[in-house]
């Protein structure tokens, strides 16, 4: 058994210490005896075969970049993504993930449609969502998901898409209808980083099971020592101002 | 000097008096928001008076360091100096030191050095129309508070646009962002390091402009020295890094104890020994080498303030508590924090204090300690007593960079943690410290308990 991770536009994509979230998943299959192969996808770059595909955020120009190389990929993407590859993106990575992003100045850049996710800017006036948050995850068995959410942008989902939590402190989406993230199979996006798996084991795990389920069927991951995870988990929900009970 | 505006000034200093008659600290903020309250332009009116000009510092580091050197040159050239020394950053916090500085309506100094937040600096320029400005650098920092580095960068252009002639740019040649801002104004001052053997191949993690601002190509580095700030060109459009004027020729870093640097500039040279830690320092002495340049002091001038410089509080300053040396290094964000730990590779550590706060001042948003390179430091044999608001998210940070878990510990009091810490160094050896901003406040208000420094408006 091995787990190939891909990680596209590491060098542009990389806002909120992003690259974090690539370390867990690497370490946690490492522990259980897993052997890793990390792709860095750079612009222009041929699409790799992978079990998990992780999108970071970045600025609107670093978006903008993005995007195009991004466009390229679409059907490959689609067609990993059939065969039972996991994406994850977060904050710009999953904006990009959604059928389109209106900018602050006006200007729209093409999502990719893993997620039917519209995105709107309302103008550098409009306030934006910053600060600690919690979700009550709609996965089974994830539980809470905390993290921090910076964004401009607001999203909303469309019929096909499935809410990834309830808000329990923070903005979520778009600040208005309690909701935070999305996801549809496979394909996973949020606001939220922190950055999101170190503080988030469980949501981790849940991922490495399903992007091993794509070639080795149902695998149980030996439990880890995750004292201090869940500690910072704990944390972070409480700097968010929701009490959990230690784990 | 209208009644509104004496009434201003009073307001200001009376809060001040009042601030430190009841213990409330040092009245570094309070007076200036007060007399701002009366008179919203007291700031630029207070400044017109200044009979040398004013110099303001601003960019994401280095800040507080550079401005005080610029301060001590301008001492040592025998000028009278008003300075926001505290680190106030902010408008009512250069308006409080103007106030305590103000006799008659005037201000008794003859010149202002005021270090400013970075994105505070727009609205401040417009006020004090400053003689000279000197940008250090812009990394990412705080991005809970400036959204994005891109939107810092654009209001320096727009507030750099807004000034007419008789303002000279300093700015850092190898930071291709702050470059790209400074480059075209009128009349400028360069600085950088041209000693290849002081830098490293490749970026760090934390580089946030890798990509040609003119053209969106990636940069070529030919060598870097700090996150994105280095020798880089594009090699699609052309646009390149320029030889600055104001140069550190050759360079030699010793850990966190200090470097010598050969600067030189217009056919002088300048052989100059700091007691100050690490690369980033080397920055420090350059931006405020380009200052005094600019303000055509005496290269003496700034030799001895170089010379003489002790690292301002929690920038590496070194203290003496129950036979141990403690060496308190500032952490704020992942450019900063990669080059404390560079400097610390070339030191025998044996113990290590590390406290993650997230107040406002610190930014609220942990995931920059993502973007540090523990990894460098894994190998060091070196206990670590993790501490502050957010210590497990740092102990996570550490685990998952490699460093072994059995040497780590959480301990959530900073005096516990710092005892414990006190415990695991050798006799005669150093305790390294590095908290983040809050966390250095609170550090040095625990130590100030216990006799070992001042308090910090003392400093």
């Amino acid at each position: 058994m091995e787990l190939r991770l891909a990680h596209l536009y590491p060098d542009l994509l990389n806002l909120y210490g992003d690259r974090g979230n690539v370390l867990v998943l690497q370490f946690r299959a490492l522990r259980r005896g897993i052997p890793v192969h990390v792709g860095r996808v750079g612009l222009g770059d041929p699409l790799p075969d992978a079990d998990l595909y992780f999108l970071g955020g970045g600025e609107d120009r670093q978006q903008a970049l993005v995007a195009p190389a991004l466009e390229r990929l679409r059907p490959h993407l689609a067609a990993a993504v059939r065969s039972g590859a996991v994406v994850l993106g977060v904050c710009g990575g999953y904006q990009l993930l959604g059928h389109a992003y209106h900018a602050a100045d006006g200007s729209t850049l093409d999502g990719l449609g893993l997620l039917d996710v519209v995105t709107r800017h309302p103008g550098h006036r409009a306030r934006r969502l910053v600060g600690n948050a919690a979700v009550a995850c709609a996965l089974d068995g994830v539980g809470t998901l905390v993290g921090f959410e910076n964004h401009g942008g607001r999203s909303w989902l469309g019929p096909k898409a499935q809410p990834l939590g309830r808000v329990l402190a923070g903005f979520g989406n778009n600040g208005q209808d309690r909701t935070e993230g999305a996801y549809s199979g496979t394909v996973f996006g949020t606001y939220l980083h922190g950055p999101l798996l170190p503080k988030n084991p469980v949501f981790a795990d849940y991922l490495l099971r399903l992007a091993l389920r794509r070639r080795f069927g149902d695998v149980r991951l030996a439990p880890l020592d995750d004292r201090w995870e869940h500690a910072a988990h704990v944390r972070a929900a409480q700097r968010a101002g929701v009490r959990l009970r230690t784990a | 000097m209208g009644p509104r505006l004496w009434a201003a000034v009073l307001a200001g200093r009376l809060t001040a008096r009042v601030s430190r008659a009841l213990g409330l600290g040092g009245g570094t903020v309070l007076p200036g928001r007060v007399a701002r309250w009366f008179a919203p332009d007291l700031l630029g009116r207070l400044a017109r008076g200044l009979s040398q000009g004013v110099v303001v510092v601003t960019g994401t580091n280095g800040k507080t360091t550079t401005a005080r050197l610029v301060a001590a040159a301008l001492l040592d050239a025998g000028l009278t100096v008003v300075h926001n020394r505290a680190g106030a950053n902010l408008p009512a916090g250069l308006l409080s030191a103007l106030l305590l500085a103000t006799d008659g309506g005037r201000p008794r100094a003859e010149v202002g050095v005021f270090e400013v937040d970075e994105a505070a600096f727009p609205r401040v320029v417009g006020e004090l129309r400053p003689r000279v400005v000197v940008l250090t650098n812009l990394y990412r920092d705080q991005l809970d508070r400036y959204a994005e580095v891109d939107r810092v960068a654009r209001g320096w252009r727009q507030a750099l646009q807004a000034l007419g002639g008789g303002t000279v740019v300093c700015f850092n040649a190898d930071d291709p962002q702050v470059a790209d801002v400074a480059r075209d104004f009128p009349q400028t001052v360069a600085f950088g390091i041209e000693d290849l053997e002081a830098g490293r191949e490749g970026l760090e993690d934390a580089a946030d402009v890798r990509h040609c601002y003119r053209c969106g190509v990636p940069y070529r580095y030919r060598v870097v020295f700090i996150s994105h700030a280095g020798h880089y060109a594009c090699p699609s459009c052309g646009s390149a890094r320029a030889r600055p004027a104001v140069r550190a020729e050759a360079v030699d870093v010793a850990g966190t104890s200090g470097f010598v640097v050969e600067l030189a500039w217009d056919g002088v040279r300048l052989g100059v020994r700091s007691a100050l830690p690490g690369l980033y320092n080397v920055y420090n002495v350059l931006a405020a080498a380009a200052a005094a340049h600019a303000l055509g002091l005496p290269p003496q001038a700034l030799h001895r303030a170089v010379e003489a410089a002790k690292p301002a509080f929690g920038r590496g300053e070194r203290l003496r508590w129950r036979g141990v040396s403690l060496q308190i290094l500032l952490v704020k964000n992942p450019a900063g924090f990669n080059e404390v730990l560079r400097a610390l590779r070339a030191e025998p550590v044996r113990s290590l204090w590390i406290a993650i706060h997230d107040q406002v001042a610190d930014g609220r948003d942990v995931s920059w300690l993502w973007d540090v390179d523990f990894e460098v430091l894994r190998e060091a044999e070196a206990h670590v007593t993790v501490t502050g608001l957010r210590a497990e998210d740092l102990a996570v940070r550490l685990k998952y960079a490699g460093w072994r878990e059995d040497r780590i510990t959480v301990q959530k009091s900073l005096l516990q943690a710092l005892r414990q810490a006190l415990a695991q160094t050798p006799p005669g050896g150093t305790l390294y410290c590095l908290p983040t901003y809050t966390a250095m406040l609170e550090l040095r208000a625990l130590l100030a308990r216990e006799g070992v420094v001042p308090a910090f408006w003392e400093d």
